[in-house]
C-alpha cells in the first residue's frame, strides 16, 4: 500500500473492468440488432424537432421507455408495450429519460395524433390539459395580426388566446411537433435482450 | 443471449476472481497490515491528542479539546515537532495558490448553481413563470443546474481540497502548481462555455453528458493537468506511506479524465448501447469522482480536528478497494425494466447491495473514531459539517442499495424520490462535507481568520434544515407520486398533483440552502478582503493555548 504503481494499476484495473462490463460487452451484444419490422428512420424534419426536443430539455421529464406489464402499468396508460433495443435503431442519442413528471412519450404520435393538440399543448399546456406543470412554449410561436397563406394558426381555447391577432406556429413547433407523431411503435416487438423480454 | 457477448463476460468473470485472489494473496502476506503509525502519518510528532481546528474561537478550542480529550491537552509539543509544524507551514505555503483558485471558482459557481437550481424548483410548480425566454427555459435552466453544481462547485472544491491536502500527507512541498493553476483555468472556460451552450440551445442531449464534446473535451484536459502534482508530488515523496486520504482522493483524479473521455468520444455510441455508456458515466461520476474524493476529505479532517488517528486503518482501506471494485458496476440500476440486456441490470443491482460493504466499513469506522468524541460538533465548525456529512453518506449509500432493488425501483424509478436521493449523497453528503473542510483550510491558505464566526453557524442551520427540508419533501412526494403512477385506476394527473405540495416544500428547502451559501460566500469574499474583525493569528497551527497570548500577534 505504500507504491504509486499500486495506485495507478489498481485504479486503472478497476475501472477498466467496470467499462468493460457495462459499456464494451453492452456494445458487442447490441451492435448487430436489427431495426424492429415497422421501425422508419426519421426524415429530416422529424431529425430537426428531435434536436429541438433535446435542446428544450424534454428528457428531463418524459421517458421514452414503457415498463413490461408484469412490472408496471404503463401499457395500459396507453403507452404502449415493453420497448426492446431494435426500437431505438434509429436513435442517436438515445432519449430514454429518468423522470415520469409528465407521460411517457414513446407511443405519444400513436396516443395524440393531431397536429392541431399538440400545437395547442405546446403553445400551452394548461389550455388543453388542466392542473399540468408542463411549460408553455411562447417562443416557438408568433402572434399576427395578419396571417399570410400557408401560415399554420393554432386553435386555441379562448382565455389561452391572445386579445387581438392569432398564433401561428413557427417553423420550430411543427419540426417539433412531426418529430412527436413520428413515436408510434405500436409494431409487434421481436424478441431481444432486454428488461421487458425476460 | 447473444454468442458474442458469452466469452467477453466469461473473461471478466474471471479477471474478476483474479482480482478476488489478488486481494486474499495481499491479506495473507500481511500488505495491509498498517500499525498505527500509518494512521498517526497526519500527526507531527507529539501532536495526536491535540484538537485542530482553525475556523474555531479560541474559546471553542479550548472548549473542543476538553471534549475530545478531557483536558486542556498535552503540555507543549517537543522541540522536534516545532520543527515538524514549521515546516509543515511551508507545506502549506507551497499549496496555497493552487487550492485557492480551485476552492474560490468552486465557491462562485456554488452560487451560481443554486440560482438556476432555485429557478428550476420554482418553475416545477409555477410553469408560466418567466417562460418567454428561450434561455431561461425549464429544460435549459435545470441540465444547467446539474453541471455548474456538479462540475463547478463539487469537483473543484474537491479537487482543491486534494490539492491543499497532498504536501501534508506526503510531506513534501506541492510540485507542479502551475499544471494545477492552469488546470483550473480550463475548467472553468468548460464551464462558462458548455453552460452558454446549454443556455443557447447546444447541447448533447445526455444527462450528466449535456456540454457539447468539443467543449467537454476540456474537463478531460482541465482534470488531467490538476492530477499532474499528484503524480509528481507523490514520485518526490519523503513518507514511505501513502496516507488512504491518497488512495481515494489520487484514484478520482485518475478516474476523471478515463470517464469523461470514453463517454465524450464522438461517433461511437449508438442507441440503446449509448444509454448504457450514459449510465456507466452518471454513475461513475458519482462512485469514482465525487464519492471518492469527500470520503477522502473525511478520513483527513475527522481525525485531524479531533487529534486522533482512525480508529481501524485497514478498515479504510479495505473500504477504498471494495469501493473501487462494487462502485463501478452499479450504473444500470438507472434501466431497470429499460430496453437493456438483462444480465447487465442484474449485475448492477448486485454491485449496488455489494457497496453495503464499503459503507459498512465507513460506519463502523466513523463509529468508533468519534465514540466519546460525539461533542466536538458543538465546538468544531469543521466537525458539524463534516460529521453531518458523514452521517448522510451511510443513509444515501443504503438508500441507493434498496432504490436498486427491482421491488422499491418500481415504484421510485421516474419520480422526484431519485432526486431527492440525489440531493442527499451530492449534497448532504458531499457538499457538506466540502463546506467543513473549507472552513479548516481557507484560515490555512489566507492566514487570515474568518472574521464572523456567527455566520458559520448560520450557514451550517440554513443548510442543514433546507437540505433536511428538501429531501424530505422529494422523497414524500415521490413516493406518493410512484405509488399513483403504478396504480391504473388512476388517471396519470393525479400522479402530477399529488406532488405539488411537495414540490413547493422543496423550493423552501431549496431557497434555505441558497441563503445559506449567499452568507458563506459573503463570508468568503470578506476573508479574502481582509476586512471585518481581526481575531488572532490563524497562521500558527496548534493549540492558542499552548502559544501564550496570541491574540493580535500578527497581521
Amino acid at each position: 500500500m505504500n507504491k504509486l504503481s499500486t495506485l495507478i494499476l489498481g485504479a486503472l484495473y478497476m475501472i477498466v473492468l467496470s467499462t468493460l462490463l457495462l459499456v464494451v460487452a453492452p456494445y458487442v451484444q447490441l451492435k448487430s440488432v436489427q431495426p424492429t419490422p415497422g421501425l422508419k428512420p426519421y426524415t429530416e424534419q422529424q431529425q430537426r424537432g428531435r434536436y429541438i426536443y433535446m435542446r428544450e430539455g424534454c428528457i428531463y421529464c418524459h421517458s421514452q421507455q414503457p415498463r413490461d406489464i408484469k412490472q408496471a402499468p404503463d401499457f395500459k396508460r396507453g403507452w404502449g408495450r415493453a420497448a426492446v433495443p431494435s426500437d431505438y435503431y434509429y436513435d442517436n442519442p438515445h432519449l430514454l429519460g429518468t423522470m415520469r413528471t409528465g407521460p411517457d412519450l414513446f407511443n405519444i404520435g400513436a396516443r395524440q395524433p393531431s397536429v392541431d393538440w399538440h400545437l395547442s399543448h405546446l403553445f400551452n399546456p394548461r389550455g388543453v390539459i388542466p392542473g399540468s406543470i408542463m411549460p408553455p412554449y411562447p417562443y416557438l410561436f408568433r402572434v399576427t395580426a395578419k396571417t399570410q397563406l400557408g401560415e399554420k394558426v393554432v386553435t386555441l381555447p379562448s382565455e389561452f388566446a391572445p386579445k387581438e391577432g392569432s398564433v401561428v406556429a413557427t417553423e420550430e413547433a411543427l419540426d417539433l411537433v412531426a418529430y412527436l407523431l413520428s413515436l408510434d411503435r405500436t409494431f409487434p416487438a421481436i424478441p431481444g435482450p432486454a428488461e421487458g423480454q425476460q | 443471449m447473444n454468442e458474442s457477448v458469452v466469452p467477453l463476460l466469461a473473461a471478466t468473470f474471471f479477471i474478476s476472481v483474479l482480482a478476488l485472489f489478488v486481494f486474499i494473496w495481499a491479506f495473507s502476506q500481511n500488505l495491509f497490515s498498517m500499525d498505527a503509525a500509518a494512521a498517526s502519518l497526519i500527526f507531527a510528532e507529539g501532536e495526536a491528542g491535540t484538537v485542530e481546528d482553525p475556523a474555531a474561537t479560541p474559546d471553542e478550542t479550548r472548549h473542543l479539546q476538553a471534549a475530545s480529550h478531557g483536558g486542556a491537552g498535552r503540555t507543549a509539543p517537543p522541540a522536534a515537532s516545532e520543527a515538524e509544524l514549521r515546516e509543515r507551514s511551508e507545506l502549506d505555503d507551497s499549496t496555497r495558490v493552487a487550492a485557492f483558485v480551485w476552492i474560490s471558482s468552486a465557491i462562485f459557481w456554488l452560487i451560481v448553481g443554486s440560482f438556476f437550481g432555485l429557478s428550476s424548483s420554482i418553475k416545477m410548480h409555477s410553469p408560466d413563470w418567466l417562460a418567454q425566454f428561450p434561455w431561461f427555459a425549464f429544460g435549459r435552466i435545470r441540465p444547467v443546474h446539474l453541471n455548474v453544481v456538479a462540475y463547478g462547485w463539487t469537483a473543484m472544491a474537491g479537487v482543491g481540497l486534494t490539492t491543499w491536502m497532498l504536501p501534508r500527507l506526503l510531506k513534501t512541498p506541492l510540485m507542479g502548481s502551475g499544471y494545477s493553476v492552469s488546470g483550473a483555468m480550463v475548467w472553468n472556460l468548460a464551464l462558462y462555455s458548455g453552460i452558454l451552450a446549454i443556455l443557447l440551445g447546444w447541447t448533447n442531449g445526455l444527462e450528466w453528458l449535456e456540454f457539447p464534446w468539443p467543449i467537454g473535451v476540456l474537463f478531460t484536459f482541465g482534470g488531467g493537468f490538476a492530477a499532474v502534482p499528484l503524480i509528481l508530488t507523490v514520485i518526490r515523496r519523503k513518507v514511505d506511506h501513502l496516507y488512504v486520504t491518497i488512495w481515494y482522493c489520487g484514484a478520482a483524479l485518475l478516474w476523471f479524465p478515463f470517464l469523461y473521455l470514453v463517454a465524450n468520444m464522438p461517433y461511437i455510441h449508438f442507441g440503446v448501447e449509448g444509454a448504457a455508456m450514459n449510465w456507466w458515466y452518471g454513475h461513475n461520476v458519482l462512485g469514482y469522482f465525487m464519492t471518492p474524493m469527500a470520503v477522502g476529505v473525511a478520513y483527513y479532517f475527522i481525525p485531524k480536528v479531533l487529534g486522533e488517528p482512525i480508529h481501524s486503518y485497514n478498515l479504510s482501506v479495505v473500504g477504498f478497494w471494495t469501493l473501487a471494485l462494487f462502485y463501478g458496476q452499479v450504473g444500470m440500476h438507472h434501466l431497470i425494466g429499460g430496453p437493456i440486456p438483462s444480465w447487465v441490470v442484474t449485475l448492477s443491482i448486485v454491485q449496488s447491495m455489494m457497496m453495503l460493504l464499503p459503507i459498512v466499513a465507513f460506519f463502523i469506522n466513523m463509529r468508533n473514531t468519534m465514540q466519546g468524541h460525539y461533542r466536538t460538533v458543538a465546538y468544531s465548525p469543521t466537525m458539524r459539517f463534516i460529521f453531518f456529512g458523514g452521517v448522510c453518506y451511510i443513509l444515501a449509500s443504503v438508500q441507493g442499495s434498496f432504490e436498486a432493488l427491482r421491488s422499491m425501483n418500481t415504484v421510485v424509478h421516474f419520480t422526484h424520490y431519485t432526486i431527492g436521493h440525489a440531493h442527499l449523497g451530492l449534497y448532504a453528503f458531499v457538499a457538506m462535507i466540502f463546506f467543513g473542510a473549507i472552513y479548516f483550510v481557507m484560515p490555512r491558505i489566507l492566514n487570515w481568520e474568518w472574521p464572523y464566526p456567527k455566520l458559520i453557524m448560520v450557514h451550517f442551520w440554513l443548510v442543514a434544515i433546507g437540505a433536511v427540508t428538501y429531501i424530505a419533501a422529494l422523497s414524500i412526494g415521490g413516493w406518493l407520486q410512484g405509488l399513483l403512477m403504478l396504480d391504473e385506476n388512476h388517471p396519470f394527473m393525479d400522479s402530477v398533483r399529488v406532488t405539488l405540495p411537495y414540490l413547493t416544500a422543496r423550493s423552501v428547502g431549496g431557497a434555505l440552502m441558497t441563503l445559506g451559501h449567499i452568507i458563506f460566500a459573503l463570508h468568503f469574499y470578506i476573508m479574502v478582503l481582509r476586512h471585518g474583525p481581526q481575531r488572532s493569528v490563524a497562521a500558527v497551527i496548534g493549540l492558542p493555548s499552548l502559544r501564550g497570548d496570541v491574540a493580535g500577534a500578527k497581521g
